[in-house]
């Protein structure tokens, strides 16, 4: 509890106590001066804050009405309802603010990533210093159990690292010397020494923080129009108050006292409190359990957008597709395949090209390089080359046409790379780029929570696409585009959704900027360490997972859900007693209710969006 | 230039939007947001934030004088 709650408390509390000595049978003066004392001490803050306003000609607000209603009930000698109205509407100004800070206190435990400190060299001892004071190519050292302070390359030392609170992901990451490592991410095993890459402000866990904590800057706009409501609303509340008093008894002549408490009524039921905090609060709680899932979203007004997601458009590449080839299939002639692998693999020994990374990656040993001899890159088709004293030729068809080999067709939507031996053909591998586990899950998942279309385009070939995309159960796919078809292909897709219906984009952030920038919601994933990503997208999925854009946009709809139910519930329950009140037939006691209990309700309503990650 | 300060004792959403609205006055702003739950100011300014600020502090105590901004 701050400061200023406690104060709040304290007085609540000694108001409490006078307002229920005034209600005891005590003689009158005596009740009186407790009415009094109660009402001043709950009610001056109230009362200055409104003079306050009215000086900076800003009159209408919620203490303003406070203060006219509960002058209006002592003019009217209604002393325990003048009291009650101030007691009550502190106390929930008393909850609203606890419910606010603690809301904020969970949300940045849940992102709960700030390093406190980094230990780094200083005349030959590990010294303790603050993490934005260690310059780039400081040498670290990361104990067990300790946070990564900044970005770098291990030089020293293998443990796993808990990267849960950067990615969500809850498996633990090992890590061995070379290995660039996070900051955010606990070290659970032995000691690391790192070699920092860079200073904390351009670190992983600063922009992660900023992005989180600047998320709100960008308002939804249900959020924006309840406050300009709440604006004009009030003036309006308070003019008919004015008229509800006088007009009955000027025109009518009906008594003063009567309509007087109906118009004291009205305006103690009109605060516009539990809208205008209970809203941002839902937001905020929605991004923060997004975060919590490993899922960055930029801003309320994107919470908005997501939640009304209708076509999903996904680059293939780094985003259903790891983006990294495997060898998918081993086809040999006349000899074993462990051999066809062995020759491939030890062909490809000197290339760094991804394909021969992942032949490398198939065989799974140390090739030997004392077995090769007179390697030559055919940069673009292929790798000549002799192994065990026997001419290898390795590459694509084209390469084998030209060395006068003969192949067969291979039916296939990868990459295959042929093999010969001394002219002759004896095998190939065929190369794919390897599906992500969560892809086809990620699918259903989008369909589950409302996404009608789910599209994918790619400038990869076509079979190859269409394998992706029957095997995912996507709606239709776009093959062989260029960057400049991908954005034309977009646009197209604009054409098909409904007025209210949003177009998300799901790239790796890299060369995808033109079709972000289009999209209603551009997403990026596996965002983390690549700067672009972060700047360009409005969401950022810190993960490898495909499912988590469907969870953010169960998030998103679950908060908006929780927003609108609150609306209505308040605005209800407010018109309601409005009316009775008018007619006559709610009290003031009522009216405290449909202010401050309802404000109280639509918080702890509202607090709800903090568990959506589960 | 744009830059993000912490606030204190921010008490509502229309605190914070009244307080929006008398920054984005000032000479020189290009956008202001104040965020209640996050409570934070976000300003944009074409001229030298540091010279700005002081302006914008004084506007803030007239408006909310309970919500403080921290400068730093």
């Amino acid at each position: 509890m701050t400061k200023k709650l406690k104060k709040m408390l304290y007085k609540i509390i000694a108001a409490t106590v006078f307002f229920i000595a005034a209600l005891l049978p005590l003689p009158e003066q005596i009740c009186l001066a407790c009415f009094a004392l109660s009402y001043l001490i709950v009610g001056l803050p109230i009362i200055k804050k409104a003079v306050l306003n009215i000086k900076n000609g800003d009159v209408f607000d919620e203490n303003f009405l406070m203060m006219v209603a509960t002058f209006g009930a002592f003019a009217i000698a209604e002393y325990p309802e003048a009291v009650a109205v101030m007691l009550f509407f502190q106390i929930g100004e008393f909850f609203q603010s606890y419910a606010v800070n603690r809301s904020r206190k969970s949300i940045s435990a849940l992102m709960n990533i700030r390093p406190d400190f980094a230990r780094t060299e200083q005349d030959g001892q590990w010294v303790e210093v603050s993490p934005d004071e260690v310059p780039s190519g400081s040498l670290l050292e990361i104990r067990s159990g300790e946070r990564v302070p900044l970005d770098g390359v291990v030089t020293a030392g293998e443990s796993s690292l808990d990267m849960s609170s950067l990615t969500g992901e809850s498996l633990p990451r090992l890590v061995v010397k070379g290995d660039e490592i996070l900051s955010g991410a606990i070290n659970l095993g032995g000691i690391l020494h790192i070699r920092t890459t860079g200073v904390y402000a351009e670190s992983t866990v600063s922009k992660i923080l900023n992005l989180v904590e600047n998320a709100s800057a960008q308002k939804a706009r249900v959020e924006n129009f309840i406050t300009k409501f709440a604006r004009f609303y009030t003036p309006v509340v308070v003019i008919v108050a004015v008229l509800l008093a006088f007009l009955p008894p000027l025109l009518i002549g009906a008594p003063l006292n009567v309509w007087l408490y109906r118009a004291i009524t009205f305006l103690v039921i009109s605060c516009p409190c539990a809208l205008v905090i209970s809203i941002p609060l839902s937001f905020f709680g929605g991004i923060g359990a997004a975060s919590k899932c490993g899922i960055l979203i930029k801003g309320s007004n994107y919470l908005e957008i997501l939640a009304q997601a209708e076509i999903v458009v996904f680059d293939k590449t780094g985003t259903l597709t790891k983006g990294c080839f495997v060898v998918s299939n081993v086809l040999p002639e006349k000899i074993s395949a462990a051999e066809l692998l062995e020759t491939a693999a030890h062909l490809e020994a000197y290339s760094s090209h991804p394909i021969a990374v992942s032949i490398r990656k198939a065989y799974g040993q140390e090739p030997d390089l004392q077995r090769l001899s007179e390697i030559k890159d055919c940069f673009g088709k292929g790798i000549t080359g002799k192994f065990d004293n026997n001419e290898i030729i390795l590459g694509n068809a084209k390469m084998m046409r030209e060395a006068g080999i003969k192949i067969p067709e291979v039916p296939t939507c990868g990459t295959v790379v042929y093999v010969a031996r001394n002219g002759i053909y004896i095998g190939c591998l065929l190369i794919e780029d390897e599906i992500k586990a969560d892809a086809a899950n990620a699918v259903r998942q989008l369909k589950k929570v409302g996404v009608i279309q789910t599209v994918m385009l790619t400038g990869d070939r076509e079979n190859t696409a269409q394998k992706v995309s029957e095997t995912l159960g996507l709606d239709c796919c776009f093959a062989e585009l260029l960057p400049a078809d991908k954005v034309q292909k977009f646009e197209e897709l604009f054409l098909r959704k409904t007025a209210g219906g949003k177009v998300l984009f799901v790239g790796d952030g890299i060369n995808d900027a033109p079709v972000l920038a289009r999209s209603d919601i551009g997403i990026a994933m596996g965002g983390i360490g690549s700067d672009a990503a972060i700047e360009a997208a409005d969401v950022v999925i810190m993960t490898d997972e495909p499912s988590k854009i469907a969870k953010a946009v169960e998030i998103s709809k679950r908060t908006l859900h929780l927003v609108y139910e609150n609306i209505v519930f308040i605005l209800a329950v407010k018109f309601v007693v409005l009316g009775l009140g008018a007619a006559g037939m709610a009290s003031i006691w009522a009216a405290v209710f449909a202010d401050v209990g309802v404000s109280v309700i639509a918080i702890l309503n509202a607090m709800r969006a903090l568990r959506f990650y589960k | 230039m744009k830059k993000t300060f912490k606030l204190t004792d921010l008490d509502c959403a229309v605190c914070a939007a009244k307080l929006e609205d008398a920054v984005r006055t000032l000479d020189g702003i290009d956008s202001v947001s104040v965020s209640f739950m996050a409570q934070t100011m976000t300003i944009e300014t074409s001229r030298n934030i540091d010279e700005i600020m002081p302006e914008v502090v004084r506007l803030a105590a007239k408006i909310e004088p309970d919500c403080e901004i921290i400068l730093k």
